[in-house]
């Protein structure tokens, strides 16, 4: 066979990266830059404009809900991974579980939506089971289709999603360690808070980095549970694609999806680090 | 383990059981009550299976689930052609590249489906002017979409196996690189592949976000649409959906767990946090 030069091999790799180039780089990079270009050239104007008081409160509102369901996820998702990993592997429960995390995670948009409308909405089933049984009315002026609904509709992917993040940290804690720590003379608490604890830490912290930058991101729920106003950024950005000017600007979109990703890139690269972190002990 | 096993406290038993009923309710409640508002009459008593036949019987549901079977059997495609071989050949040939083609498959973590299409539409004008505006043409997003999930599962599986010793055991029997690929790394890290297929079905099963603002009528828009008017008939379609996507993926389980097993035969899974 013909000696080839260096290069060579690197050809196999062309129709990935002129895909990937096409269909993630050019959009990507359409963004970033319509972010910076006014109606003539270069302009700051769309960025100036995020930082007025609706596009604030919309990043605020965003923060507050991606903190809180990240942070319920987190701690629910852990304890529920904590009760499956103390099954065995190949029992039903912890298959089940984990199939159906899988499933509930990635699958959040649109079926949630009209679940959690079919349970909590004006007619839902729980809403008129309380209502017609104890006369106690939970649907109230709608909370379920402001932010706090959306709190808790998010809860509902994110706790599954934490489950199948944080399970390999948790498969990954070795009985050999605790074994250690026993002989050692350690009593179950030390062993979680001087072995087990500071280990899982930051697969702990990362994974619910993860978890905000999953409810960041999230759009197909929310766009369907929100029909009045936008309270979030998702939703400003709707508003802003489907009605071409928003604000009075053009390319408003563009700078909302350049915050967008500003906000989801700083965390995932704080949960890169954290991940590189853990994968040091847990393989 | 197994001493600690025995000495587990009746607190900590009941904890657990409360716990996990807890979790149930919360998980059930939503999708049983999908069931029950799907099929009751609006207004009155009894039950009624209309907007489950409509599924069958109304015309844009039924065009639009057409379309999602296909454009998720044409992103499973495309992405393990795609994927596959570009994966085994970094490993094989050109290691350097790892890095990189690792960071671009991860990339959609980091830029939102949402920032995307809000950037796509100039390459859209691109693809529809060059094979027409069909939502089959949302399989080039799609792709990209399922790349990070995709890349996971080949990723780990490439992982377990030694590609390069297998690879130079084919070659020094006369293989070409096309066998190497195709017949002999491949049928190892079968399970890999199949579990990104399975998480690419459930994914275009349930994209909504590419759909709705680039208007195209795939199934979870078009539940989208018909929720304004037909709130029951949107029910009975998205608890449809769930159920096919849980049914794939929980029969990924079951069919992939012999292998997976053998691929995770080293590593210790249980017991340690009893």
């Amino acid at each position: 066979m013909a000696r080839v030069s260096r290069l060579a091999p690197w050809a196999g790799l062309l129709p990935f990266l002129v895909y990937l180039l096409v269909f993630l780089l050019v959009p990507t990079v359409t963004v970033v830059v319509g972010a910076f270009q006014g109606g003539h050239g270069f302009s700051t104007e769309n960025i100036t404009g995020l930082f007025e008081a609706t596009a604030l409160h919309t990043l605020w509102n965003s923060l507050v809900l991606s903190v809180s369901s990240a942070v319920v996820g987190a701690v629910l998702g852990a304890f529920l991974a904590y009760l499956v990993v103390t099954r065995p592997p190949t029992s039903l429960f912890r298959r089940t579980v984990t199939a159906v995390s899988g499933v509930l995670a990635q699958f959040g948009g649109v079926p949630l939506a009209f679940a959690f409308i079919a349970t909590l909405g004006f007619s839902g089933v729980l809403t008129e089971a309380l209502r017609s049984s104890f006369g106690l009315d939970i649907f109230g002026s709608g909370w379920l289709f402001g932010l706090r609904g959306l709190i808790l509709v998010y809860s509902y992917f994110q706790i599954p999603l934490m489950v199948i993040v944080f399970l390999p940290a948790l498969e990954g804690v070795r009985p050999q360690w605790r074994e250690a720590a026993v002989n050692l003379g350690a009593s179950t608490w030390q062993y979680w808070t001087r072995v087990a604890g500071p280990l899982l830490l930051p697969a702990f912290l990362g994974a619910t980095l993860l978890l905000f930058a999953n409810a960041f991101a999230a759009y197909a729920t929310a766009a369907l549970l929100v029909t009045q106003g936008n309270p979030i950024v998702p939703l400003l950005i709707r508003a802003a694609l489907t009605s071409e000017v928003v604000l009075g600007r053009q390319n408003f979109a563009f700078a909302l999806a350049f915050e967008m990703i500003v906000v989801v890139g700083v965390v995932m690269t704080l949960y890169t680090l954290l991940l590189r972190r853990t994968s040091r002990w847990l393989r | 383990m197994r001493a600690d096993a025995t000495r587990e406290s009746i607190a900590w038993r009941v904890v657990r059981v409360v716990a996990l009923l807890a979790f149930a309710v919360f998980f059930l409640v939503p999708l049983l009550s999908m069931a029950d508002f799907s099929t009751r009459v609006v207004g009155g008593t009894g039950r009624t299976a209309q907007p489950w036949e409509n599924l069958v019987q109304d015309p844009m549901l039924r065009s639009s689930i057409v379309t999602s079977l296909l454009l998720a059997l044409l992103t499973t495609v495309l992405m393990l052609v795609l994927l596959t071989p570009t994966m085994i050949w970094v490993r094989l040939r050109v290691p350097a590249a790892s890095r990189l083609v690792e960071f671009l498959c991860l990339l959609p973590l980091t830029v939102p489906p949402l920032v995307i299409v809000v950037g796509i539409s100039n390459v859209y004008a691109w693809v529809s002017y060059l094979l027409g505006n069909s939502p089959l043409t949302l399989t080039f997003a799609y792709v990209v979409l399922v790349l990070p999930y995709a890349y996971r599962s080949l990723d780990a599986a490439l992982g377990s196996i030694n590609v390069v010793t297998l690879a130079e055991a084919a070659r020094s029997l006369g293989a070409g690189w096309t066998t190497v690929i195709v017949r002999v790394v491949l049928p190892n890290i079968w399970p890999g592949v199949t579990s990104a297929a399975f998480v690419a079905v459930a994914l275009v099963l349930g994209e909504y976000t590419f759909a709705s603002l680039l208007n195209f009528e795939t199934l979870p828009y078009v539940i989208g649409l018909l929720g304004k008017s037909d709130a029951p008939t949107s029910t009975a379609a998205s608890l449809a959906v769930l159920v096919l996507a849980s049914l794939l993926l929980v029969a990924l389980t079951f069919v992939g767990r012999d292998n997976r097993r053998e691929s995770r035969r080293d590593k210790p899974s249980r017991g340690a946090l009893t």
